[in-house]
């Protein structure tokens, strides 16, 4: 609260900005690369990175150290972060123990603070040269959600949290606010540059990489460009140890090459299938009860509801508004994929989605398929007579429910009774 | 009176001619809104839906006089429409569309600054002052004139809400969608000063969801600017942190984007807060009979 206060405080006042360790949030993002392609763009666009390779076996990573030289650091591919701590970092003196190395890690699966008991996959590892760092330091991009522009953070504490950061010691943390219209500027990089305690050469030098990574960060539609740690070598040099690229989904449709990067194996395989069958809208949740919810607002409403009435959603999914029956057929694909469903809530409030489009749909979905768990349906908006007569001469099973609490509450019950 | 629309609101519609954008049209016409011109490049000179159609907006503005924009056109060209508007000078953008990328936002809101042009959305179900005008695809019939304001980060929900004040028989001033993107053009606070301005707002339904700080800076607005009583529910309790909630904007990251927080923040700015989607009617009706 004490933050929330300083933020409208600052706001109101000339320096406009001025941020507060809150406001760390990525706008729009949701696609994620790994560190390898991540570093690979950076290499395209002039920011220095150590020299390395990725292997998918262990003599692969083998050879690769022979190539480097010998002492390499062996990376863990996956895009959870906190790899360093679960022990997907490994640093090697020889070729022979970069491969032991290796085999420890590929085809294992990571469990670190951000992945779950379950882990995810490594099936990749990078393998690197070994920097001789003398300081690490931290440089990102994400666009500010309350100035509506790109913002560049940096700060001469690198290498851990920048929330963290940001709470023990914001006076470390420098940004700029980037006017989309003239692009970074030099004076901004100098402004950072000082302020992570650079001097010489290294202000030209951080200048130019900050140029750099903004140039990649526009035309690729990055949600977040992060280098945590950037650091400066004993012999002087910046190199950027890490690389985070995520992306906007949103702008997808124009990045072909960003979309082909994807790593499936490193998501949770129902979220694939559902974006797979044309449901973008789709997470998966810990509970047993199936929703399908036109609108993001209401979903969460819904499962927030189901919760109230002692129950527990399997799902977060929000049809959308495109008009067709596909989408709905492919819902109820959804649930019957789940081997978790027990039953079943269809919440639709008609607005740009049409409800006879949906009721077809509906229809359909049960020709197609069968529903070995209680449904229960509660429709209402645009064309909603068309939609209640299309369901009732159809002659499908279902429970109706007459509005929002009754169908959470009668889905918990049939989802108990499931259960028996 | 009441906020955005009135009766005084001439249409434009972005998009006229496309399947959404006619079949909303539509609705607005038997709604009873002044659709005065329609905008579709290529299909100037034509009539859609008995609208004349226009190539620019420039062109549909000096002969038609109107003075808001609705629109439906695809998110690759929705921030060239936007920005076509704001340079028309266009009193008023409501915009539907879904799925603007996050730096095409970036880029309209630069050029929003220091112009007068007011841009509700993009992803949002539009603004309706119910028994005046509807510019959206606000579900029309469940809405009935009276004095309780409404602004939401929701579609959907906001139907929910509304006609659980309507069967109450809580009649609306004005409905505004402002959408569920990371970066819209209008936010809580901005919605909030027009209903506390409004003679004929008397209360103000809020609803809004996990994901940034917007909740934070409306409470922070009602504990120092607002006389006028606020009714809130806050969407996502259930929601897992670093999941996107199928809004851009509905995304917890950090602590302040948490429901919880968003209640804590607005129930300490003197808001009455709907403990669940349903009882949102009824918390207002509590809220109304004590003014």
């Amino acid at each position: 609260m004490v933050a929330v206060l300083k933020t409208v405080f600052v706001r109101l006042g000339e320096r406009g900005f001025e941020s507060h360790p809150l406001r760390f949030k990525e706008q729009g993002g949701k696609l994620k690369i790994h560190e390898y392609q991540a570093k690979a763009l950076f290499a395209q666009y002039g920011i220095p990175v150590p020299r390395s390779k990725v292997a998918s076996t262990p003599a692969g990573a083998g050879d690769i150290a022979v190539e480097i030289g010998d002492k390499v650091v062996i990376k863990a591919q996956v895009y959870a972060g906190g790899r360093g701590k679960a022990g997907g970092i490994k640093i090697v003196n020889n070729p022979k123990e970069a491969e032991r190395a290796a085999s420890q890690l590929i085809g294992a699966r990571l469990v670190t603070h951000q992945t779950g008991a379950e882990g995810v996959p490594v099936s990749k590892v990078l393998v690197e040269e070994a920097s001789n760092v003398a300081r690490e330091l931290y440089l990102s991009i994400l666009v500010d959600g309350t100035s509506h522009l790109p913002v560049m953070m940096a700060s001469e504490v690198g290498g851990m949290d920048i929330e963290e950061v940001a709470q023990s010691t914001p006076e470390k943390i420098f940004r700029s606010y980037i006017d989309p219209a003239i692009g970074f500027q030099p004076f901004q990089g100098r402004k950072l540059a000082y302020g992570m305690n650079f001097d010489g050469a290294q202000i030209g030098e951080a200048t130019r990489l900050m140029t750099n990574l903004y140039k990649l960060f526009v035309d690729k539609d990055c949600s977040l460009a992060e280098i945590n740690p950037l650091v400066v070598t004993a012999d002087g040099r910046l190199l950027a140890l890490d690389a985070k690229l995520n992306f906007d989904d949103n702008a997808l449709y124009r990045h072909k090459d960003i979309q082909e990067l994807q790593d499936k194996e490193q998501e949770e395989p129902l979220e694939i299938q559902a974006r797979d069958w044309g449901i973008y809208n789709y997470v998966k949740m810990d509970g047993n009860i199936g929703c399908m919810v036109n609108g993001a607002g209401l979903a969460m409403a819904v499962n927030d509801l189901i919760q109230h009435c002692g129950g527990r959603a399997a799902n977060f999914l929000d049809i959308g508004t495109l008009n067709n029956t596909e989408r709905v057929v492919n819902s109820f694909r959804m649930f019957v994929a789940d081997p978790r469903t027990k039953a079943v809530l269809v919440n639709i409030f008609g607005g740009m989605a049409r409800v006879d489009v949906i009721a077809r749909g509906i229809v359909e979905a049960y020709q197609q398929m069968d529903t070995l768990f209680p449904v229960v349906i509660r429709l209402a908006g645009t064309n909603l007579e068309e939609g209640q007569r299309i369901l009732a001469d159809s002659g499908i099973s279902f429970i109706r429910a007459n509005d929002f609490y009754d169908g959470a509450r009668k889905v918990v019950e049939a989802a108990k009774g499931a259960m028996k | 009176m009441s906020i955005l629309v009135d009766d005084s609101t001439r249409l434009l519609v972005q998009g006229i001619t496309g399947s959404e954008g006619s079949f909303h049209t539509q609705r607005c016409i038997e709604y009873g809104t002044k659709v005065v011109a329609g905008v579709t490049p290529g299909k100037g000179g034509s009539k859609h839906l008995g609208v004349p159609v226009f190539n620019t907006i420039e062109k549909a503005m000096a002969e038609t006089g109107a003075n808001a924009s609705l629109m439906f056109v695809p998110p690759a060209f929705a921030a060239d429409g936007i920005l076509e508007a704001i340079d028309a000078g266009m009193p008023l953008i409501v915009c539907i569309t879904e799925g603007i990328p996050v730096l095409d936002m970036v880029k309209v809101h630069r050029y929003l600054k220091g112009k007068s042009t007011r841009l509700i959305g993009p992803n949002c179900p539009g603004v309706m002052s119910p028994g005046k005008c509807k510019a959206g695809i606000l579900v029309g019939e469940i809405h009935v004139p009276g004095n309780v304001g409404v602004v939401s980060r929701s579609g959907t929900l906001t139907y929910e809400v509304v006609s659980q004040l309507t069967s109450l028989g809580i009649g609306q001033s004005t409905c505004v969608g402002i959408g569920g993107d990371a970066l819209p053009g209008s936010t809580f606070v901005d919605i909030l000063k027009l209903f506390q301005a409004d003679e004929d707002t008397k209360a103000v339904v809020l609803i809004g969801e996990i994901g940034g700080t917007m909740e934070q800076e409306a409470a922070e607005f009602i504990s120092h600017n607002m006389t006028k009583p606020v009714v809130a529910f806050v969407a996502g309790s259930t929601a897992p942190p670093g999941k996107r909630m199928g809004h851009a904007g509905a995304i917890i990251t950090g602590s302040a984007g948490k429901a919880s927080e968003k209640i804590k923040a607005l129930s300490r700015a003197g808001v009455a807060i709907a403990p669940t989607p349903t009882e949102i009617g009824f918390t207002t009706n509590k809220v109304l009979e004590r003014v």
